[in-house]
């Protein structure tokens, strides 16, 4: 392909101190290199780090919070956010008991419609209404939990189905059937953020909201979709979560999962004012958090100081990605 | 006569980026009591140079002495508290507090108990914004108010701190006439107090008004600094420019040709009985094939609200948009995108630009769904095209792929021309085009806009310069307080009757209130 390449002369740059590309290169790549550092101290203080069973161990619990953050990241990508999708999955699990007497893909179908509701409620609010995304499904957080327990009387249900235990459970090659399906939506989302328009749609919404506008897309349209496939990957989300726990549980399903997709895509280095999507970072993202609280938990940290390490991983990320045109 | 007072001597100063040399052994004197010019096209180091000044960068080489110390300003507001006032081109107010509040912001009269002498600080505030010619209720939010008013605000804010040194980067950029003709005179009066002006500006019309001395940047090196009664406007452009004064004489100073040959056809979009509330009362206007036309009007007339709402971006009450003798669904630009009509908005930041994605997506962006199969991107098919636009716009970017927030102003324009060109449209509404770009870039729009016209494109075109709607314009469509007085063509296109036209409206409407 050929381009017009300017003398580098008239080509006019912001200006960039050393400081701030350093930073930026931090932002973009530093979660590629945390990852590497970690998997090598991994590898070097403990011994059973590259077995098999344990990398398919952090596989399986990677699978539904890389699934979530797909979504989140596209979400942050128009510059919005998505608190609703612990909710989600509550809600697709509870649905899951009641329709697996008409078969188990009618059941994963009706979970998963149910996201899509929940998403298009988002996306009506936010896109139609005008409601603030963190505010509209803020909404959705609480009244979707509460509906989900309301509905299954905050019980925990009990699924026995061998099609589904092998879904959450079992491995074809080798590999964790739950983490293909993580592979399967990354593979799908990749594609639809890079190629196409609806992904070029929805960067450039939340790159500048007004000129897209006046550019003709439909923002709307583009909007209300966003939201819809969150809900749709949470709901894929809740269904994997079912099934490798074999259980609907309410309560403590998709609990604080907003809260560490979010860090999934900030650490990635997508940035909270939106305009980019990035999700191979993302998945680095994803994994990172992963395997920081597997080595917390192995070196019997408890779990509420690494809630706390990871809200000290997010301040690190937000402020690496901190607006770098202050001045 | 006394050798006057250096204020601020610059000297040689030198700043790179990242290897390239931004500013290269500048040198600048400014004199107590003296409007100095600082011009040159954009990328000649302005912004870098006044930046170095006010310590938003700190000089790689080289001094700044203000008031006989060399200083280094660590930051904007050191420079600001020992007296260096610096107004934005964008305006740096806080635009949901009141005009009292932004003006006396960190330096509010206080009362008993240290509580802000609110009473004091609006009758205050009320007094100085009408010497500015502002008569608006202080305690009104900023951003309720004109864009020109906000900036004679952000004016007020710089000039009442009593500073020792004023830097205006492009003041008038939002100003109207009237407005202008009070900064000037508010100018005026800092000379007379002795105070340093550093006046930096892409008008050259206002540099010969109001400037003493000029300095001249090209490419980051200082080219001239001399009296401005001792050039000429083409002496002035040939410098910036690096020419020689016949190469610009022969091509004039606007790059508009003669009228365009219209035969007799019929208008492709006619737009008739638009109305909004208290922003137009029934406009009309009728373009044709390969017709200029202009809309003349002062900020607030309706110019931009016209071009909005044919383009649906602007409800209205009532109206009709025909293009192509169809009648438009209003109010949905993708349907005006459609039916062959395309907009380039008037604030090419916050409407225009989506400065993280890169030239490439940005001049994709409109024309997508021509540009794709199965909702996929036809990424060859963009590439082709992008290319293309950017050879014959001659859009100056390092890649297709560099992020167009780091281009210059004049090349952001064209890549936002080559989004709207992309719908091989009937009908291009350009709203300010040339607004803030330098004086290359700018030649370079206007003999693009007319060779659009010539190839058989309907054009309607706003600009706030009168001069561009005169040169530029086959008919000129004049508005005044959301109407239009008036449809001027050919021979009686000119400044002086385009004036005239909204001043006898304005003293119409006085008699009809009487």
């Amino acid at each position: 392909m050929t381009t017009t390449v300017a003398d580098p002369a008239e080509v006019v740059r912001p200006p960039a101190p050393r400081r701030e590309v350093a930073k930026a290169w931090v932002r973009d790549r530093g979660v590629y290199v945390a990852l590497g550092l970690l998997v090598l101290y991994n590898v070097a203080t403990s011994e059973g780090f590259l077995s098999r069973a344990n990398i398919n161990l952090n596989l399986i619990q990677v699978a539904v919070t890389l699934i979530v953050s797909l979504g989140m990241a596209m979400v942050i990508g128009t510059e919005g956010i998505d608190l609703s999708v612990g909710a989600t999955m509550a809600i697709a699990a509870v649905l899951m008991p009641d329709y697996m007497g008409y078969g188990l893909p009618v059941a994963i179908l009706v979970a998963v419609a149910a996201g899509a509701v929940v998403g298009l409620i988002n996306g009506l609010l936010i896109a139609v209404v005008g409601v603030q995304p963190i505010v509209a499904t803020l909404i959705m957080l609480v009244t979707g939990r509460a509906m989900a327990n309301v509905y299954s009387n905050g019980q925990l249900t009990e699924i026995f189905d061998p099609a589904l235990r092998t879904l959450g459970t079992g491995s074809t090659l080798g590999v964790p059937n739950t983490a293909l399906v993580a592979l399967l939506l990354t593979a799908v989302v990749g594609v639809v953020v890079r190629r196409t328009t609806f992904g070029r749609r929805l960067v450039a919404i939340g790159g500048n909201l007004e000129a897209s506008t006046l550019a003709g897309l439909p923002v709307r349209r583009t909007l209300i979709t966003v939201y819809v496939v969150s809900g749709l990957l949470a709901a894929i989300a809740g269904v994997l979560y079912t099934a490798r726990t074999g259980a609907a549980n309410p309560g403590q399903i998709g609990d604080l999962i907003e809260l560490a997709a979010i860090t999934a895509v900030v650490v990635g280095g997508t940035p909270l004012s939106g305009g980019r999507v990035r999700i191979l970072a993302t998945v680095a993202g994803a994994l990172l958090l992963q395997i920081v609280f597997a080595t917390l938990t192995r070196n019997n940290v408890d779990a509420g100081y690494a809630r706390i390490f990871q809200a000290a991983i997010i301040v690190g990320a937000v402020y690496l990605q901190r607006d770098r045109t202050a001045s | 006569m006394d050798e006057p007072t250096v204020v601020i001597d610059v000297r040689q100063v030198s700043k790179r980026f990242l290897g390239v040399v931004a500013l290269d052994q500048v040198s600048l004197q400014l004199r107590a009591g003296e409007v100095h010019a600082l011009i040159g096209e954009n990328g000649a180091g302005k912004s870098t140079l006044i930046k170095l000044i006010t310590g938003v960068y700190q000089a790689d080489d080289g001094e700044v002495v203000y008031l006989g110390n060399p200083v280094r300003f660590a930051q904007p507001r050191d420079a600001q508290a020992a007296g260096i006032s610096t107004i934005y081109q964008e305006i740096n107010l806080i635009p949901q507090v009141s005009v009292a509040r932004n003006l006396f912001l960190g330096r509010e009269p206080t009362g008993r108990g240290g509580l802000i002498d609110l009473p004091r600080m609006n009758r205050e505030a009320t007094e100085v914004v009408k010497r500015y010619g502002v008569d608006v209720d202080v305690r009104r939010p900023l951003r309720e108010l004109a864009t020109g008013i906000q900036q004679m605000v952000a004016i007020a804010r710089a000039v009442e701190s009593d500073a020792k040194v004023v830097i205006m980067d492009e003041p008038t950029s939002s100003l109207e006439p009237r407005e202008v003709d009070q900064l000037f005179a508010v100018i005026d009066q800092l000379r007379q107090r002795g105070v340093a002006v550093l006046y930096v500006s892409h008008k050259l019309a206002e540099v010969f008004r109001i400037c003493d001395r000029v300095t001249v940047l090209r490419d980051g090196r200082r080219v001239h600094t001399g009296p401005v009664k001792d050039m000429t406007r083409l002496s002035l452009i040939a410098t910036m420019l690096g020419r020689d004064v016949a190469d610009v004489s022969a091509h004039g100073t606007t790059s508009f040709s003669e009228e365009h040959d219209l035969g007799d056809r019929a208008p492709v979009l006619r737009a008739s009985g638009l109305t909004r509330a208290h922003l137009l009362h029934g406009v009309a206007v009728d373009v044709r094939p390969g017709e200029v036309v202009g809309l003349a009007g002062l900020l607030g007339s309706g110019r931009s609200e016209t071009a909005k709402a044919i383009f649906g971006a602007q409800p209205l009450d009532a109206g009709e948009v025909h293009v192509d003798g169809k009648q438009l669904h209003l109010g949905r630009p993708a349907a005006a995108i459609e039916a062959g009509v395309a907009l380039l908005p008037e604030d090419r930041k916050a409407e225009g630009i989506i400065p993280g994605l890169s030239v490439r997506e940005n001049i994709a962006l409109a024309a997508l769904p021509r540009m794709s199969r199965g909702g996929f991107v036809a990424q060859k098919q963009i590439d082709g095209v992008v290319d293309t636009f950017m050879k014959r716009l001659r859009i100056k970017a390092s890649s297709p792929d560099q992020k167009v927030g780091e281009l210059s102003g004049g090349n952001q324009q064209k890549v936002l021309l080559a989004r709207l060109l992309c719908l091989n449209p009937k009908v291009l509404i350009l709203d300010e085009p040339t607004r803030g770009i330098d004086v290359g870039a700018k030649a370079e729009v206007q003999a693009l806009i007319d060779e659009l016209a010539g190839n058989g494109l309907a054009v309607l075109l706003i600009s706030s310069e009168l001069s561009e709607v005169v040169e530029g314009s086959d008919s000129v469509v004049v508005l005044r307080d959301g109407a239009a007085l008036g449809t001027l063509r050919g021979k009686d296109i000119s400044e002086d009757r385009i004036m005239g036209m909204i001043a006898e409206a304005a003293s119409d409407t006085r008699t009809a209130h009487a």
